[in-house]
């Protein structure tokens, strides 16, 4: 994967076992924050309906979706069964800086 | 003779929907801080382990009671309590064991759920895929496969549905149509076809579980197998389950984007609320359905100065909008309910977004 590594937050914008929406050149992105105080990133969009995971509820390794209760773990984008059946895309992470940058490749 | 809509996923009216940007749209929310939402959507065991416990206890109870009573007129309100268990307050735990926020455990939600499903006899998949589509495009004409009265309405149908019927015998037919291995046309518009295995095997171990209730009463020479289990306590049971879906969406707007438009809350009491599991909240349910039942009276407060002013009882909902409403559409099908809201409340012209229809007056 080629580097190329956006801005996308602050890294205390983000609560523990939580997640907030970032969007980048027509993109929605999703950034987490782990209860093991690590920051993942994915695509923004469930892989169902298209609907804004940051709307969703994560708990644990797990963000679920606001609208169906589609579950994907966002550490691999692994979708955990119906309503979801496409896995979801995920994008490496670095905190620099107090920010988070995520490699869109 | 009034003009009548195509309700079908497969007819024009799913094309139309599609063209108008009605088909999983963007919908209208009421603005509730993050940190709120978070603590509203948090799952928790206790309150659905608590509820489940009475729920069974009371089905034995109800089971004892009537068992008991069996060749007596006493046996009747046991069995109407019995009824309601299984053919009512069973919906809404299918209902919300399907959404996954009944309990923080997964396979405590699975297993209620398909428990449900049996007994209110719908399959477990297509079930929950209907429902998905049911709030991606709630009460969008060719796309909500859950659309409860179709207009003009037929007061005979609206009525043979507190008997459970036809409710009962589309199940029949489809538990046998799914047990051989196939799926309705418009089913499988809704069911990804990696699921159809799912159903096909649920819908032969249920009627498994029916045939053998049947042959228990023929081996016993008894109706009680066939009184506790399958389409009879449905049948009879049905009427209060009925009652409350009714007040979800009846004579309220088609084909917008904006719940608060065609969903209503209405005020019950304690007892109708754990029958319920508090769905009496549909347009809080609707709008941010990851909230447990549990939160939803919370959701309501949190977001009633933007919602319309619920109805204060199912009679006020039944006889000052929802009979009227059924009454006035035998003739005028575009006629439609828009509840006021107040003062504090982001008027409906402005939820509407790029493709939103304007109810009719």
């Amino acid at each position: 994967m080629a580097d190329n590594w956006v801005d996308a937050c602050a890294a205390d914008a983000v609560d523990e076992e939580d997640v907030m929406g970032f969007s980048h050149g027509g993109q929605n992105y999703a950034i987490y924050r782990s209860p093991e105080d690590k920051f993942y990133a994915t695509d923004g969009l469930c892989t169902h309906e298209q609907v804004e995971l940051a709307d969703g509820l994560v708990m644990g390794d797990i963000i679920e979706c606001p609208m169906h209760n589609g579950r994907f773990n966002y550490k691999t984008g692994e979708a955990k069964g119906a309503p979801v059946c496409v896995n979801l895309k995920t994008y490496p992470t670095k905190v620099e800086s107090g920010r988070v940058l995520i490699n869109l490749g | 003779m009034p003009m009548k809509r195509d309700y079908s996923l497969v007819g024009p009216e799913n094309a139309a929907a599609v063209s108008k940007g009605l088909a999983n749209a963007q919908w209208y929310r009421c603005a509730v801080p993050r940190k709120q939402m978070k603590e509203l959507m948090q799952r928790s065991d206790a309150a659905a382990i608590r509820d489940t416990i009475l729920w069974v206890l009371l089905f034995i109870l109800f089971a004892a009671g009537a068992t008991y009573f069996w060749g007596t007129w006493i046996c009747v309100p046991f069995f109407i309590g019995y009824g309601v268990l299984y053919g009512s307050s069973s919906d809404s735990r299918w209902h919300e064991c399907g959404h996954g926020t009944a309990f923080k455990t997964r396979w405590l939600n699975d297993l209620v759920y398909k428990v449900a499903c049996f007994m209110i006899m719908r399959d477990p998949e297509v079930w929950r895929w209907s429902h998905t589509r049911h709030h991606t495009d709630t009460i969008i004409v060719g796309r909500d496969p859950e659309i409860a009265v179709q207009r003009p309405p037929s007061l005979w149908k609206v009525a043979l549905y507190f008997f459970g019927w036809p409710t009962a015998y589309v199940a029949l037919k489809k538990l046998v149509i799914h047990s051989a291995g196939r799926l309705l046309p418009d089913e499988a518009t809704w069911v990804p076809e990696s699921e159809w295995p799912k159903v096909y095997r649920d819908a032969r171990i249920f009627l498994a579980i029916h045939i053998a209730a049947v042959v228990a009463a023929i081996a016993f020479h008894s109706w009680l197998p066939v009184m506790f289990v399958g389409p009879l306590p449905l049948m009879y049971g049905a009427w209060l389950g009925v009652y409350f879906g009714l007040t979800q969406h009846i004579g309220l707007a088609e084909d917008v984007l904006d719940h608060r438009l065609c969903a209503r809350t209405v005020y019950m009491n304690p007892i109708f609320r754990f029958l319920y599991l508090n769905m009496n909240y549909h347009v809080e349910h609707h709008m941010f359905p990851m909230v447990p039942y549990h939160a939803l009276p919370k959701l309501h407060q949190a977001i009633k100065a933007d919602t319309p002013t619920p109805c204060a009882s199912t009679i006020e909902a039944y006889f000052g909008e929802i009979l009227p409403a059924l009454w006035r559409q035998r003739n005028d099908p575009g006629y439609t309910i828009r509840r006021p809201l107040p003062s504090s409340a982001t008027p409906y012209a402005a939820t509407s977004g790029p493709a939103v229809a304007v109810p009719a007056e």
